[in-house]
């Protein structure tokens, strides 16, 4: 290539680039644009008039302390709305029992990956009225994670260590906790909404910061992922939770959760007091009648359900 | 006060709140402006191995190594009421020896002194990072966390070292009203590795990571230490400035570029350039902004009756306010 070709090339990229740039923006735009628009469509009003009737702690910097920033929020809300109310179209019953101020939500866990918290998240938001931006714990080492680390944080979920859990509801916040942890979302197929064992930790948080219990049912969730067990030696090798065996990721598009229907139920709140410092054993009662209301609600909304796709 | 020999060789301790105030590490930045803020009300003796040449007049200066016997004569001659030990050195590139020699055997000198003359108080100025930048650090750490920066960062352990003596000087002698101060990231005209950082002409950040962080003016630790002269304050205090804010937000506030670098590569080049002393940032101090480590400031509040003075912004800019 000459000399005058070489620059004419060099004009021509330099021309690209510069036409990219705005071309960029405008992508950009449009697709800012296009979450507005659908939010507004999905919530009945703009985003931000509904983010407005959120009580938040934001300080001046648009953060609140935890690094929680409602324009994150909105993006990862419009993804998670799409998955409730078109891919799970989920059916959220019972918001009206979610009091103002601190809460404690209680909930079962299930489906393999945790898009039953996400849910329950964007039900809180979209369907209950005021509207919750709901806060979560989430495992130490996902904050070794870059880019998850951040979302989470950006999102509003909390490293899962007992003192933050204490300021967010002493803050007044919606806290979500799965008492079942990490044995409730890897249970197989076989186990469906059998709750396994409760951790005590949520009621001595409950009883200490006076916070009402707010039982959760989520249905749906134990169908979009069959698993017929857990690999728990090459788990134990990865260190990873649990390693679930999905036949279905064989299948081409597998690796996407079944689009069953979930039902989410919020039960009454549900008030304890006594000794935060109590024997376990006396915890433990206070515990079992908390996750027999949740049996019992997943048991009715089993028995409602005709078609675990359809509702 | 066993033997009337002993007892003349040191004077009566002054009463709380009374006495001069003995500054250690009085020539660095934070040492000026509270000797500054000091004299006015109090006898000020400030001390440094290097000089002080633009001190206030009515200043006593002794240009001297905490460990020299002529210290010893400096609280002979004047009764001390009370110790702001501010001379705690942070330079990366000393050797560890040097350092640790410095840093502890200087201290223990102070507490030895402030023990024998019966020094009413003892203020000493840590640091929140000892307890570390940590994965699963509650968001708001509060005093009694355990302090785990020393097992990344090596650098940090004299400071952990001289906070512990500190704290077991708290609880072995009543007699002598202790304070530690752990503030946040201290910005101003400082030269410390947090405004140091924020100077940089672009500023590298790690990809994937933005996490939250406590900045406080330099005038409101110099305010927190004068506080905490009072009488009858004591015991261990985080001190905080405005609200945390995300790392992006703060160099936004500067208006300063920042180049994005994965944390393994961001890793091995600090550590490559900080072995050539390219860098003052040894690559451990990474974590610093990669998960946070902040801390809990109500004791302080209420205690000490602190509250920062200088705004986020203004705390933020003013790195870049004055040169040193």
């Amino acid at each position: 290539m000459d000399a005058d070709g070489r620059s004419l090339a060099r004009s021509r990229a330099a021309g690209l680039f510069s036409a990219l740039g705005p071309l960029a923006r405008r992508l950009v735009d449009a697709g800012a644009g296009t979450v507005d628009d659908f939010l507004e469509r999905q919530l009945g009003e703009p985003f931000a008039a509904r983010m407005a009737r959120v009580p938040l702690n934001l300080t001046p910097s648009g953060t609140d302390a935890f690094g929680l920033d409602p324009e994150w929020a909105k993006y990862a809300l419009a993804a998670v709305t799409v998955l409730h109310r078109h891919y799970f179209r989920s059916i959220v019953e019972g918001t009206e029992h979610v009091p103002e101020g601190r809460v404690l939500l209680i909930a079962n866990h299930s489906g393999q990956i945790p898009l039953d918290g996400a849910l329950v998240g964007a039900s809180l938001f979209l369907d209950a009225e005021p509207p919750r931006i709901m806060r979560a714990m989430v495992e130490k080492w996902s904050q070794t994670l870059p880019f998850v680390s951040l979302l989470f944080a950006r999102v509003g979920q909390v490293v899962g260590v007992p003192e933050n859990a204490r300021r967010l509801l002493r803050q007044e916040e919606a806290l979500l906790v799965f008492p079942e942890g990490a044995r409730g979302i890897s249970k197989p197929f076989s186990e469906r909404y059998r709750l396994t064992d409760f951790g005590l930790g949520f009621m001595r948080l409950a009883i200490e910061t006076g916070t009402p219990i707010v039982p959760v049912s989520v249905i749906g969730g134990e169908e979009q992922y069959v698993s017929l067990g857990n690999f728990d030696l090459l788990a134990k090798v990865l260190r990873a939770p649990s390693l679930p065996i999905l036949p279905q990721l064989l299948l081409p598009f597998g690796a996407l959760p079944l689009p069953t229907r979930y039902r989410i139920t919020f039960g009454e709140p549900l008030r304890f007091d006594g000794d935060p410092d109590d024997d376990d054993a006396v915890i433990e009662e206070k515990v079992r009648l908390v996750k027999s209301t949740i049996q019992s609600m997943l048991r009715q909304g089993l028995k409602a359900r005709r078609s675990v796709f359809f509702g | 006060m066993n033997g009337a020999g002993k007892a003349l060789s040191r004077p009566p301790p002054p009463a709380p709140g009374e006495g001069a105030v003995l500054v250690t590490g009085a020539c660095g930045r934070l040492g000026k402006s509270l000797v500054r803020v000091l004299h006015r009300s109090r006898e000020v003796v400030a001390v440094d191995r290097r000089p002080f040449p633009d001190r206030p007049k009515d200043v006593a200066f002794e240009q001297v190594d905490l460990r020299r016997k002529k210290l010893r004569d400096v609280f002979r001659s004047t009764p001390i009421g009370a110790i702001v030990h501010l001379g705690v050195m942070h330079d990366p590139h000393a050797s560890a020896k040097d350092h640790h020699a410095w840093n502890v055997a200087g201290f223990s000198k102070l507490l030895e002194y402030a023990e024998h003359f019966r020094v009413p108080k003892l203020v000493l100025l840590s640091s929140a990072n000892v307890y570390g930048p940590e994965a699963g650090n509650a968001q708001f750490l509060t005093e009694d966390a355990p302090l785990l920066a020393g097992a990344r960062f090596s650098e940090i352990r004299d400071l952990i070292e001289i906070d512990m003596l500190a704290q077991g000087f708290l609880w072995k002698r009543p007699a002598t009203e202790t304070v530690i101060l752990r503030p946040v990231h201290i910005l101003g005209g400082v030269r410390n590795a947090a405004s140091n950082f924020l100077r940089l002409p672009t500023v590298p950040v790690l990809m994937g990571f933005d996490p939250m962080i406590q900045v406080i003016h330099e005038s409101d630790v110099v305010r927190a230490l004068a506080a905490s002269l009072a009488p009858g304050v004591r015991g261990v205090f985080n001190v905080a400035g405005p609200e945390p804010l995300p790392l992006s937000r703060i160099l936004r506030l500067l208006g300063r570029p920042s180049v994005p670098v994965p944390y393994t590569l961001g890793k091995a080049l600090l550590r490559r350039l900080f072995s050539f002393k390219l860098t003052s940032f040894p690559a451990p101090e990474l974590d610093h902004i990669r998960y946070v480590c902040m801390v809990d400031d109500e004791r302080a509040r209420r205690e000490l009756g602190f509250s920062p003075r200088t705004g986020v912004e203004d705390t933020v800019r003013s790195v870049d306010l004055e040169r040193w």
